[in-house]
């Protein structure tokens, strides 16, 4: 069976869904879709039950400090038998950064979405269990945003008087 | 015939039939050659405890042939390794099940200072959650430097006056870190 190409690809998706999404392009061969967050879970159901992409290899975020809508959750889905992927990206605002669960979808999105929102603070709506999943309970902070400073404020040896400056 | 060498005895009084010394001294001399370590070994300064622990440096040499993983009969809590934020409560909980008298040896630059990892998940040195009596350097150190800082631990051991639960600095020292 011949590899479905990201052309292809494409013409499945508009013809099942029409105008909800745009292409952004396929970086490195891997066509990357962008949605809104009102059409996301009916693009990922169509493109698990009928274009048969039924591994959901990761949900993630990016933060972009510098473009009007900052946060990007990014859903990586796969599919095994056509060994064919694809990437989509919803944009998300910083003072609304709500989109809805996948769980519906994937059950392994839990955990995922569980990771993003603990590094990202992305509010999964109807999540059935949304709280921090890797970093300690009592963290006030969402590491991964760039307005929180890497290195930890707890230490002292690498100040600036121990260097002379 | 093999070279056995024997620890000298503490300086003491000594008369026909009978030895006096301080017994500070004399006990601590006992637990020196016989500390327990409790080996908390979470990463590659770990793997050089194996080494240490194995027959080419063989750190039974210096008493230390018993491990004892239940910090309820552990002397000497040896940290190798990086220590998460999440991991902190777990590692101050061990420590405060074991008994007096204990001691704490950060192993590498992790456990001392958070080495490498300078980020907001991992603990900067376990000295923020728990008192440390010998920091050993290095990423990781060698297993000589490892040796050398159980003696170290061994010298602390010797030179303590009676009691160091008793000593109001060594009670001051727990209560900064909120331990009674």
């Amino acid at each position: 069976m011949a590899k479905v190409s990201n052309e292809e690809l494409l013409q499945q998706l508009t013809a099942k869904l029409g105008d909800v999404f745009t292409n952004e392009g396929e970086p490195f061969g891997l066509l990357t879709i962008e949605t809104c967050r009102d059409n996301i879970i009916q693009l990922l159901t169509v493109l698990k039950n009928d274009l048969n992409f039924i591994h959901l290899t990761d949900i993630t975020a990016v933060h972009y400090p510098e473009k009007e809508k900052q946060f990007a959750v990014v859903y990586h889905v796969h599919d095994l038998a056509g060994g064919v992927r694809i990437r989509v990206k919803v944009a998300l605002a910083t003072e609304d950064v709500h989109i809805p669960t996948a769980v519906n979808i994937w059950d392994g999105a839990n955990w995922m979405e569980r990771e993003t929102y603990d590094y990202f603070g992305i509010l999964f709506d109807g999540h059935p269990d949304l709280r921090r999943i890797l970093n300690v309970d009592d963290m006030t902070a969402f590491p991964m945003r760039k307005e929180y400073p890497l290195e930890d404020p707890n230490r002292i040896d690498k100040k600036d008087y121990f260097f002379g400056r | 015939m093999s070279d056995i060498q024997i620890v000298e005895a503490p300086p003491g009084v000594e008369g026909s039939g009978f030895f006096a010394t301080r017994l500070d001294q004399a006990v601590g001399l006992a637990r020196s050659y016989s500390l327990w370590p409790l080996p908390f070994a979470t990463s590659c300064c770990g793997i050089e405890f194996m080494a240490t622990m194995g027959s080419h440096y063989d750190l039974s040499r210096f008493g230390a042939e018993r491990l004892s993983f239940s910090p309820r009969q552990a002397d000497l809590l040896m940290v190798m390794g990086t220590i998460a934020k999440k991991m902190a409560p777990v590692l101050r909980q061990v420590y405060l099940q074991m008994a007096e008298p204990r001691w704490v040896m950060a192993v590498g630059a992790c456990a001392s200072s958070g080495g490498i990892f300078d980020t907001y998940s991992v603990l900067q040195g376990i000295d923020e959650i728990i008192p440390v009596d010998v920091y050993v350097p290095g990423c990781p150190p060698r297993p000589e430097a490892i040796i050398d800082g159980f003696m170290n631990i061994q010298k602390l051991v010797q030179t303590e006056s009676g009691r160091r639960r008793d000593d109001p600095s060594y009670r001051d020292l727990l209560a900064k870190y909120g331990i009674q």
